[in-house]
């Protein structure tokens, strides 16, 4: 073997982290950043919805439907004449949250069966991912719907639906990455040399298998926005008078012959966050792949 | 080939199984009883227990899934609680009306997601592969819900042209009145298997142009369109799983679609179930859905095996 000199010792020093490379690589990518800077938008918004906005719950009967642009409420008013800018800036909130938190919850339960399964084989692995195919068998929107119409409506349910919807997926991704990982050299290098199953999981599988499972979970974060006001929409979300994009979306559309452009307005967020969480999922994916160099 | 379909269907079975379990459980998590939905609370216990015998819910749950399964299995699928109908009959006839769009969306998403995906590979940095790209993002974004409400302000409030919602006359769409109002929600639901399978045929052809017996193709002497017959074998089994989930989606996409469009199927009957809590009618639909999916994906399998003799393993 030939010994290395310092200057190349110093080469091998300074090869940045995977995960430094690929915010390297992230900030580049201009149009992971726009969607970036978007998403950041709406998150302040539904963070100081209260400061920023008008109320959202009170309406006068005397200013019903006014159309976007009138004087007071540049965004116009509902069917019970309450402030559109005020319904959609706190809608942010619960929509936001039932777009992430199922993701987040799902992770973390479809990740550690996930890693389980994978890292472990055998008869865990069958029994898990076996159990997983059943629930892979429904539908994601007729399963959310099923679980939501059995366990009655609200914000609670709409999340553990949509949990419940994405745990298969996210199990079966993080299945496939890591039984790669696992029949890695440097894993078994790891294990001849007596480093513990827990600790080879924290040092050596997740880090390998977080960007590809990231990137899943980006794109799961579009679909939530778009399912959990779906759910909504079919008035199996949050009941009124809650602001939510999906529950806006229902009942404004009982007016879309006296103001017809309203009610897009709502649609237009829940269509803004998700192609959002879309693009950074792209981005994340082209930052992570190792083919194309940069 | 024939060893490896007997196999799959050995496979799915189990699978089946596991989801008539998870549908047979739904409803027993639900509250309430049937008793409840059919008489009123001051009805007699006697009454109620009565109801609750007809319905077998005095045996044991064991013996409850099992007679369950035994009547599904002749094709039974209950009552329904509302009407009073065989869930059988009201589910197949909503299944066809269902079918009627998402079979058609599915043929015009997927042929034209292939059609854009592969001409947005084979120019890929060019403008057909930006708008494309920028296309496609948009449609697998697109809430499908409020697409629709949008085309129904478009088409049928501002300008008139086609009707809001309903259904033309039964039969199988051969009239304009038939086809007429099945315009905006076809459109409406082919704009999400358009966007992901078009990603995605992009995605797998450039995998398959960068690998290096295409280059050999093209050296041995072979035409462009030879090569691209190479081409599209190669990436096409990757498509085709997408293609099976993606059906599934429209099948359960169709759901909040057909509720904008006021369409009577199985969406409009499992949403209406829903709401006047109607079980028997909720169960069949959820399960038969499923039931399709699942067998759908099994023709997917088998169809993938056809093209690549690796996947029979």
């Amino acid at each position: 073997m030939n010994e290395l000199s310092p200057i190349q010792v110093e080469e091998v020093v300074r090869t940045p982290r995977p995960s430094q490379r690929m915010w390297r690589r992230l900030k580049r990518d201009k149009v992971s950043l726009g969607a970036m800077v978007v998403l950041g938008l709406i998150v302040f918004m539904a963070m100081f919805a209260p400061w920023i906005a008008p109320d959202p719950y009170t309406g006068s009967a005397l200013a019903r439907l006014k159309p976007i642009g009138t004087p007071d409420h540049w965004l116009g008013t509902d069917e019970i004449g309450r402030d559109m800018w005020a319904r959609l800036a706190h809608g942010a909130r619960l929509s936001l949250i039932s777009g992430t938190l199922p993701v987040a919850v799902a992770l973390l339960i479809g990740g550690g069966l996930g890693v389980l399964a994978g890292y472990r084989g055998g008869l865990v692995n069958t029994l898990i991912m076996r159990t997983m195919d059943v629930f892979y068998a429904f539908p994601a929107v007729l399963l959310a719907i099923a679980v939501c119409a059995v366990i009655g409506t609200g914000i609670t349910s709409t999340l553990i639906a949509l949990t419940i919807v994405f745990i298969p997926s996210l199990v079966r991704v993080t299945e496939t990455v890591t039984t790669r990982v696992r029949n890695m050299d440097y894993i078994e290098a790891a294990r001849a040399s007596g480093v513990s199953d827990f600790e080879i999981i924290i040092h050596q599988v997740l880090p390998n298998i977080v960007g590809t499972v990231l990137v899943y979970a980006a794109g799961l974060a579009s679909l939530s926005i778009i399912l959990a006001a779906g759910l909504s929409f079919l008035g199996l979300g949050m009941p009124p008078p809650n602001a939510e994009w999906g529950q806006m979306l229902n009942s404004l559309r009982q007016s879309i012959y006296i103001q017809p452009w309203l009610a897009a307005l709502p649609g237009l967020m829940i269509f803004i966050t998700s192609v959002c969480f879309n693009l950074i999922s792209d981005g994340l994916r082209s930052a992570i792949d190792v083919k194309d160099n940069g | 080939m024939l060893q490896f379909v007997f196999r799959r269907i050995t496979q799915v079975i189990p699978i089946l199984l596991g989801v008539t379990l998870v549908t047979f459980a739904l409803v027993q998590i639900m509250p309430g009883s049937i008793a409840d939905m059919l008489v009123p609370p001051s009805a007699p216990q006697s009454l109620k227990d009565e109801i609750n015998r007809i319905y077998g819910l005095d045996r044991s749950l064991f013996e409850q899934y099992f007679l369950w399964l035994g009547q599904l299995l002749t094709g039974n699928l209950g009552v329904s609680l509302v009407s009073s109908r065989p869930v059988a009959g009201e589910l197949f006839a909503a299944m066809l009306n269902t079918l009627q769009i998402t079979l058609i969306s599915a043929v015009i998403g997927f042929g034209l997601g292939i059609l854009f995906g592969a001409i947005s590979a084979l120019n890929a940095g060019k403008w057909p592969d930006r708008l494309f790209t920028f296309v496609s993002i948009a449609g697998v974004s697109v809430p499908h819900y409020w697409l629709a409400i949008l085309m129904v302000t478009i088409f049928s409030v501002q300008f008139n042209l086609l009707p809001a919602q309903g259904m033309g006359p039964a039969g199988f769409p051969t009239t304009w009145e038939q086809w007429r109002p099945m315009i905006m929600p076809i459109f409406t639901l082919s704009l999400i298997p358009m966007g992901v399978v078009g990603r995605l045929v992009r995605a797998s052809v450039l995998e398959v142009l960068s690998q290096e017996f295409v280059q050999a193709l093209g050296a041995k002497g072979l035409r462009d369109r030879q090569v691209r017959m190479h081409v599209a074998k190669n990436a096409a089994p990757a498509v085709l799983a997408v293609m099976g989930l993606q059906f599934g989606y429209l099948l359960g996409g169709s759901i909040l679609v057909e509720t904008v469009f006021n369409w009577p199927g199985t969406g409009k009957l499992l949403n209406q179930a829903i709401f006047t809590n109607d079980m028997p009618i909720i169960q069949a639909t959820v399960l038969v859905l499923s039931i399709m999916f699942v067998l759908v994906n099994l023709a997917v399998d088998v169809a993938q095996a056809a093209i690549d003799p690796r996947m029979r393993r």
